[in-house]
């Protein structure tokens, strides 16, 4: 694999996820990350619509109108989702029990639109494609850590098994709850941007605008 | 760019003229957008028809799971098939309290009949918030070796605190002993209402009486103790107020008057 490749797969993982950097599809990552089974099926779904939704784009982006761009490449990212959609609950039925309403909300997950319209359009399929991977793979990346973590402390376990035993089955460990519910993701993607952004200050956006020294005083 | 190009004569091709309009003109926008579509909905639709028996197979499959779990005949690893030859598909119509034939128990589809008028009706008196309930319910009969009724698996619904509850109810041959209840499917609140499925809670209601002496529904989920509590008594969910009156609710409705009360009386003297 050349050099420029390998790095379109590995900057989105951290250098420039859509997650932490470009704060795309936070939606999704907090209805799916309660348990980690359901945000890796989750993960692995968006890759691949992200991926061959860039692909064809890119495929035929040279006839694409521009005037109805976006409505072309929803007709196409949402054909994958029910594609994806069919097939989970053709073959992994109890996943897609609990995945629910959240795959057919693929089709709005930011994430893909915005790979479509940023890089898809611009750029030839296979880069494209492989555009669409990385950046599922950092969706994917984030979606796991905050389901580690979601997991872990709300139920005391890591894919269904129990790891901390909760006082309900008669173990020692009381589960925060509050980690099974929404909002829980929000303070946890929330740390994970400020954790990635003292890793890398580079990831820090300059102020939109600098507060005024004020004159005289009240 | 949108002046048409000089070079293309009248006599080329409609392809060529087309291909040498402007990508934005009118005439190939619109003759893009419906070639994608209409690509775009007839892969949709083959994999639609063509994932459609094992989808369907998938939900039959899953429903005999539940039934089975209730019924405790449930294993990791079972052969479902088999394991559902022992248990009976059976129709109730809920206002006489007897069998029908009206329609295949098999393939009826109680959820389905419930939405539909002619099938359905709408309940005035409903504390179970379900609206419209089916004419005909669905029951499952286990019977022994000797071909006794064993167990009665009942299908009840109800609403909660966000959403319908979905579960089954296993009695014991006498209409009244309650050998397990298990929701299959529910969007109550994780770690709270969701509790509905914890397996110690559950494991409460296995012994319980759903009638007490004099016929009435006696069965309760609620904080404190009635009289009878050892009998009828279920402990409702801490933190999940709402969801346990749900279930309260829902369990009474379906063991009352308009549910399978009559059909359970019948049943007991041999003439359902």
């Amino acid at each position: 694999m050349a050099l420029k490749d390998k790095s379109m797969l590995i900057d989105p993982l951290v250098d420039n996820n859509p997650i932490t950097l470009q704060v795309l599809g936070i939606c999704s990552a907090l209805a799916v990350t309660s348990s980690l089974k359901v945000a890796l099926v989750m993960a692995i779904a968006v890759t691949l619509v992200t991926a061959f939704s860039n692909f064809f784009i890119s495929l035929i982006r040279n006839q694409i109108p521009s005037s109805v761009r976006i409505i072309i490449q929803m007709v196409i990212i949402a054909s994958l989702v029910i594609l994806v959609d069919q097939v989970l609950k053709a073959y992994f039925f109890e996943i897609s029990k609990t995945l629910a309403v959240f795959v057919g909300l693929i089709i709005t997950n930011c994430i893909v639109m915005g790979r479509a319209e940023a890089y898809a359009m611009k750029n030839p399929p296979i880069p494209s494609f492989l555009d669409g991977i990385g950046n599922g793979l950092g969706y994917g990346l984030i979606l796991m850590l905050v389901g580690t973590i979601r997991e872990l402390f709300g139920s005391g376990s890591l894919f269904g098994v129990q790891i901390l035993e909760t006082v309900n089955n008669g173990g020692w460990y009381v589960p925060n709850g509050m980690l099974l519910l929404p909002p829980s993701s929000f303070f946890v993607i929330g740390l994970l941007i400020w954790a990635f952004r003292t890793w890398k200050p580079a990831q820090v956006e300059k102020r939109d605008f600098k507060i005024m020294e004020s004159e005289g005083s009240h | 760019m949108l002046k048409a190009n000089p070079e293309i004569t009248p006599k080329q091709g409609l392809w060529a003229r087309f291909m040498a309009m402007p990508l934005d003109s009118a005439p190939r926008t619109i003759a893009i957008t419906v070639v994608l579509c209409l690509l775009c909905a007839m892969i949709v639709s083959a994999a639609a028809v063509a994932l459609k028996p094992q989808q369907t197979l998938n939900k039959t499959l899953d429903k005999k799971v539940n039934i089975l779990k209730v019924a405790g005949l449930y294993e990791d690893g079972i052969d479902v098939e088999a394991t559902f030859a022992k248990v009976e598909p059976r129709v109730v119509d809920l206002a006489t309290g007897k069998f029908s034939s009206e329609v295949d128990a098999v393939t009826y589809d109680q959820r389905k009949a419930s939405k539909d008028p002619e099938s359905s009706v709408r309940l005035t008196n409903d504390p179970a918030s379900i609206k419209r309930q089916a004419k005909l319910a669905s029951v499952y009969l286990i019977r022994d070796d000797a071909g006794d009724i064993e167990r009665i698996i009942l299908p009840v619904h109800g609403y909660g605190l966000w959403s319908t509850l979905y579960g089954f109810l296993a009695l014991n041959a006498d209409g009244n002993d309650v050998y397990g209840l298990r929701f299959y499917q529910h969007g109550e609140t994780p770690g709270l209402g969701a509790e509905v499925e914890n397996p110690k809670w559950i494991a409460q209601w296995p012994g319980k009486k759903v009638y007490g002496s004099d016929g009435d529904v006696r069965i309760t989920v609620s904080k404190t103790m009635g009289p009878d509590a050892d009998k009828h008594h279920i402990d409702a969910l801490a933190g999940a107020t709402l969801t346990s009156r749900g279930v309260d609710n829902l369990v009474k409705f379906w063991m009352g008057e308009q549910g399978f009360q009559l059909f359970l009386e019948n049943l007991k003297k041999g003439e359902a």
